[in-house]
């Protein structure tokens, strides 16, 4: 039997990372559907998961490949699909159901130029609002934004983890810069992975409701085989998960599926600053777009401008009160993302009334460190 | 039917724009060269994302891949309503877009009969994104997501029939042709045109990327997928009336197409006599059905 944990330090891309990440966090079922810049994560699980043992299934479509994720989730196993925007949007019903139902799975988003067909071998930033927001009635996401081929491995595994932990659809939105560049990846040994299995029912299967939460928000999941009663359906279900169109059981259940994710957003908030206890210009980007903030803020400190950044390493819950409470003291924020202006919306509604810039990227190159740095010699002046 | 035409009465107007998107030796180009010589000018012209693209001087239409089907129907559909019948609604589409994502569309498209034409040039996997299996992959061939290894063979399952597929949605038309028969090819989009409804034309179409070949033998490689009897040049109307277009008195042995190609260099010699089983099978019920001159779908 092959290696599930490729242990060592090797010089690989994005997509690849994030196959390996994958594999590391314990997945045993991948679908998907060909798409630019995303195809090389299949390329890869499909050359690995034969011999270790994992279903690998190339579908039709993506609705297909979603689709299936769900049901091998609720089989027990840890399942993803990773696809781009185009594929993402004809996903969003089923990522819906996923929330509705309560099925754990991990969906990739190699993010490209949109809107359509767009750029399919470009990076953008374009997709943030569509994980959010995409899917209907009220949701609650989580998001995680890459900036490097090593968080592409790490934020895979930590994806998995979370989407057990709060029985959620988690999303990784990288983008095509990242997916396709190569750089160092440190793979830990497999003991100092630390993995999170989805919460097993203790009760026994007479008394298991499959809907039935604790204070946690977070009912317990049983697995198809494993000897209790499940039922699922994409209608508003009571605790047993029969349908129920009571405007309790509508009330009761979709203020659950928010809050398991709002009440813990202290919890699932993952950050990197740099510089900021006492800057007077906070800028705020992720994935790509922060490495070239990094390096923009540093330039700035090194002509006596007192800049910081804040990367946002989850991106959804949008951290509220952390953004408040960082931009206290600054005079403005600068928000740099490769799209026409997501982001920097929830930055200003977090913010007010503090002055907020936008700075836009469009095409596949991110901003380079010189604009970001003009960016804040302006406000400084 | 379509009557037989000689090399002479190819049309001399290119449709295509020079050079294109094309890969050297790129059988999906010359489908299109050849399918639009003969559609002519008075077409509009549908895609959807696929290689290669933009490669007609014709209006185009594109879609979203599981968008064929119906955006073709919405085209045609309101072309009768402003009295312009006498423009064409062409879709040209990849394998992807026909046997697997937009299968949905174009089957529904097939089932209300829809005045359109849909010209499929089937490279055999999604050649676009970089030689990943479709449902038009054969049985065997190694794919960038069908590896070679001890647990993987290349695709473990056949080709969709997918000729046979939408004639039996008893449309008026469903055609195979090869680029490496070029007037069969001309002659069949040439009576597509001259009748109304669902009409249906795949091309097989050689991939020197994806199938890994010399660029040079695109041709020599179509010719003889039809002669060994893996892609048969036959016509179905109304899924009922068939007829052979090419019968060679002795098939070529399979081995013929499938060596040159090294999506299949790792095959055994029992996974070629299965081969070489299926494709004499199947052109033995296919002479059947070409005396009868029908089918029982």
């Amino acid at each position: 039997m092959a290696n599930r944990v490729l242990t060592g330090t090797r010089f690989v891309h994005g997509d690849w990372a994030c196959a390996e990440g994958a594999i590391s966090a314990g997945c045993g079922y991948y679908a998907a559907y060909p798409i630019t810049p995303a195809t090389e994560i299949a390329e890869r699980i499909a050359q690995r998961f034969p011999v270790l043992g994992g279903k690998f299934i190339q579908f039709e479509d993506e609705i297909g490949a979603i689709a299936s994720v769900i049901g091998a989730s609720f089989s027990g196993l840890k399942a993803m699909t990773a696809t781009s925007g185009p594929g993402v949007s004809l996903m969003l019903e089923n990522i819906g159901l996923a929330v509705m139902t309560e099925a754990p799975c991990v969906i990739v988003n190699v993010m490209r130029g949109g809107p359509s067909t767009g750029q399919p071998t470009m990076g953008a930033q374009g997709d943030v609002m569509q994980c959010r927001w995409g899917m209907h009635g009220d949701v609650e996401t989580i998001a995680l934004a890459p900036q490097s081929v090593q968080e592409m491995y790490d934020l895979t595994v930590e994806a998995f983890n979370l989407s057990e932990a709060y029985r959620t659809p988690v999303f990784l939105l990288s983008d095509a810069n990242i997916g396709h560049l190569y750089e160092r990846l440190t793979i830990p040994r497999e003991e100092e992975l630390t993995l999170v299995d989805r919460k097993r029912p203790t009760l026994p299967p007479s008394e298991y409701l499959p809907y039935r939460a604790d204070e946690s928000l977070v009912p317990p999941m049983a697995s198809f085989g494993d000897g209790y009663r499940f039922y699922s359906t994409g209608l508003t279900h009571d605790e047993k998960g029969y349908p129920d169109m009571s405007v309790e059981t509508q009330d009761k259940l979709v203020r659950r599926l928010c809050d398991k994710i709002r009440r813990n957003t202290d919890k699932i908030t993952m950050v990197e600053t740099l510089m900021t206890d006492d800057c007077e210009v906070l800028v705020v980007a992720y994935g790509i777009a922060a490495r070239s903030a990094a390096t923009a803020v540093k330039q700035a400190r090194e002509r006596g401008l007192k800049a910081g950044l804040l990367r946002l390493v989850s991106l959804w819950p949008f951290p509220d009160k952390l953004l408040e409470k960082m931009a206290e003291d600054a005079k403005a924020v600068i928000v740099a993302e490769m799209n026409y202006g997501q982001l920097v919306r929830e930055v200003e509604r977090a913010v007010k009334p503090k002055p907020v810039r936008f700075l836009p990227k469009l095409g596949e190159n991110p901003h380079t460190p010189g604009e970001i740095l003009e960016a804040i010699r302006r406000i400084d002046a | 039917m379509s009557e037989r035409i000689t090399r002479a009465q190819i049309p001399i107007s290119e449709l295509t724009i020079t050079p294109g998107s094309a890969c050297q030796g790129c059988g999906a180009a010359l489908a299109a060269r050849l399918s639009f010589k003969a559609l002519g000018p008075n077409v509009i012209r549908h895609g959807i994302p696929c290689c290669p693209d933009s490669v007609t001087q014709t209006p185009r239409v594109g879609t979203v891949f599981e968008g064929g089907g119906a955006q073709l129907t919405g085209t045609a559909r309101a072309l009768k309503a402003i009295g312009r019948e006498d423009v064409l609604a062409v879709g040209f589409y990849g394998d992807g877009g026909t046997y697997d994502i937009g299968f949905q569309g174009l089957s529904a498209a097939a089932e209300r009969n829809e005045n359109i034409i849909v010209i499929t040039k089937d490279n055999e996997a999604y050649m676009n994104t970089g030689n990943q299996r479709s449902g038009a992959t054969p049985k065997y061939a190694r794919t960038s997501t069908n590896p070679i290894g001890p647990r993987s063979r290349g695709k473990p399952r056949p080709k969709k029939n997918i000729p046979f597929i939408f004639a039996a949605h008893y449309v008026p038309y469903v055609g195979t042709a090869s680029v490496g028969f070029p007037e069969d090819l001309i002659a069949k989009v040439t009576y597509m045109k001259t009748i109304k409804g669902f009409r249906m034309l795949i091309v097989q179409s050689p991939c020197p990327v994806g199938w890994r070949f010399d660029p040079a033998k695109t041709i020599e490689i179509a010719r003889s997928s039809v002669q060994s009897g893996i892609w048969p040049l036959y016509e179905i109307l109304d899924g009922k009336t068939f007829k052979l277009n090419y019968k060679p008195k002795e098939l070529k042995p399979v081995t013929e197409y499938l060596s040159p190609q090294a999506r299949f260099r790792h095959m055994t010699e029992d996974e070629i006599a299965d081969i070489q089983e299926t494709a004499t099978a199947n052109w033995e019920n296919l002479l059947k059905a070409d005396e009868m001159g029908r089918l029982t779908l």
